[in-house]
């Protein structure tokens, strides 16, 4: 076994090559690099949890932002609504009121029509008592021989248009 | 045949000065440049190359970059886990313990000896790990008697123990105390040494047995072969896991240095 059969011979050199190699590992590897590379971790770790942090702060403003678009929108809705309930309102009055125009105007020809109708009747009856009495004054000429004056031909016909 | 096939399983572990270092010295100490010193050497190279290719500070990490952080982290996760936030300061000691310890035992395993070049594996001479247990250890009593003076005896009688047993309690918990640092240098050493010897047995196995004919290269050299082939995946999985041990272990005892119980 060499490692005892060797001893006395090796043992000083075996030390002191092991600290020697293990020394140089120790300040080059762990005190020189290996905090650098945790650092570069921890930055690392630290970057991400900022750009965590940042997502959610621009989540939580895209959601306030969202829920006062909600709210201006509702507001609008509301506005608008009233809007238009109020035009329904103008329109329905407004066509209240002309269709009140409408048939006053309709009323008023209507009404002037009739008198008018009236009058061309009653006109119409006077040229009617007027032949009747003509035609009686002729009648009465020819078949009694009688003759009959303007004036009593039309009393007479008169009460005949009269009880008519 | 000319030559009598002989593996002796043991010789991978032999130490031998090379590049004629044999004769360097400090202090009338021999410190030749030895195989086992040029593998530590290699593993230091190689963890720094592979730790440097980990730093490039990217925001978006490339393919190695990950592996070196997964590396940090799992050190780091592992002290949060035993030692608590007082644990973050051990970090570069840890990882260093545990990436030297893991690049060692891999590159041991490399089948390199394809190429003409023995690995050696160092982690396999109780010089060598004993060098680490010693320091983790050496870690331990400084942290603990800095931070708790004398009060780190306390460590030694656990809570509720009743008066009259302090002393045999006392006495059993500084030996277990003791025995720690022989305890995590041996573990490794012998994981290492007896992973690489049942490999070294097998591959003999299988030389012999392809010496001594062919039916007994089918009887024995075959299934050692195979067994050879798992073996390995096995000793590529105690690779790691010695070295997380070592690594746990020394976080552990770092935890009762920093926090008593």
């Amino acid at each position: 076994m060499p490692q005892i059969s060797q001893l006395a011979d090796t043992y000083f050199s075996q030390v002191f090559w092991m600290l020697v190699f293990f020394g140089l590992t120790f300040f080059i590897v762990g005190r020189g690099m290996v905090p650098k590379v945790m650092a570069t971790m921890a930055d690392r770790n630290q970057r991400i949890a900022a750009d965590l942090a940042a997502a959610e702060a621009g989540r939580a403003a895209a959601e306030a932002e969202q829920e006062a678009w909600f709210e201006t929108e509702a507001q609008q809705r509301a506005r608008a609504h009233e809007l238009v309930s109020a035009a329904k309102h103008q329109a329905a009055q407004a066509t209240y009121t002309s269709l009140a125009d409408a048939s006053a105007r309709i009323d008023a020809q209507v009404s002037a029509a009739e008198t008018r109708i009236n009058d061309a009747r009653k006109a119409a009856l006077g040229e009617f008592e007027v032949i009747a009495a003509d035609v009686t004054q002729d009648i009465a000429q020819r078949v009694a021989g009688l003759s009959v004056s303007a004036d009593d031909a039309r009393g007479a016909v008169k009460g005949a248009f009269a009880h008519g | 045949m000319a030559v009598e096939a002989k593996v002796d399983p043991m010789h991978q572990f032999a130490i031998e000065p090379l590049f004629g270092s044999s004769n360097w010295a400090i202090a009338g100490h021999n410190v030749a440049f030895t195989n086992s010193a040029l593998w530590m050497a290699l593993a230091t190279v190689v963890l720094v190359v592979f730790v440097l290719g980990g730093l490039k500070r990217e925001v978006v990490p490339g393919r190695w970059q990950m592996a070196v952080e997964s590396f940090t982290g799992f050190i780091d996760s592992m002290l949060a886990t035993n030692v608590g936030p007082n644990g973050k300061k051990y970090v570069p000691y840890i990882f260093s313990l545990f990436m030297f310890i893991l690049f060692a035992n891999f590159l041991g395993l490399m089948p390199l000896g394809l190429f003409g070049i023995h690995p050696f594996t160092f982690t396999s001479h109780f010089t060598a790990t004993g060098v680490l247990s010693i320091m983790s250890f050496a870690i331990v009593l400084v942290v603990g008697f800095a931070k708790h003076k004398l009060h780190f005896f306390s460590l030694f009688v656990p809570h509720g123990t009743p008066v009259a047993m302090v002393p045999p309690i006392f006495f059993v918990e500084l030996i277990s105390f003791l025995v720690r640092p022989f305890s995590l240098g041996l573990r490794l050493f012998v994981a290492m040494m007896a992973g690489h010897v049942l490999l070294e047995v097998l591959s003999s196995f299988v030389i012999s047995g392809g010496n001594a004919g062919p039916i007994l290269f089918a009887v024995a050299g075959v299934p050692s072969f195979v067994l050879m082939v798992g073996i390995c995946a096995l000793e590529i999985l105690v690779a790691g896991i010695q070295a997380y041990v070592f690594a746990l272990l020394t976080c552990v005892y770092l935890n009762d240095a920093e926090n008593l119980h």
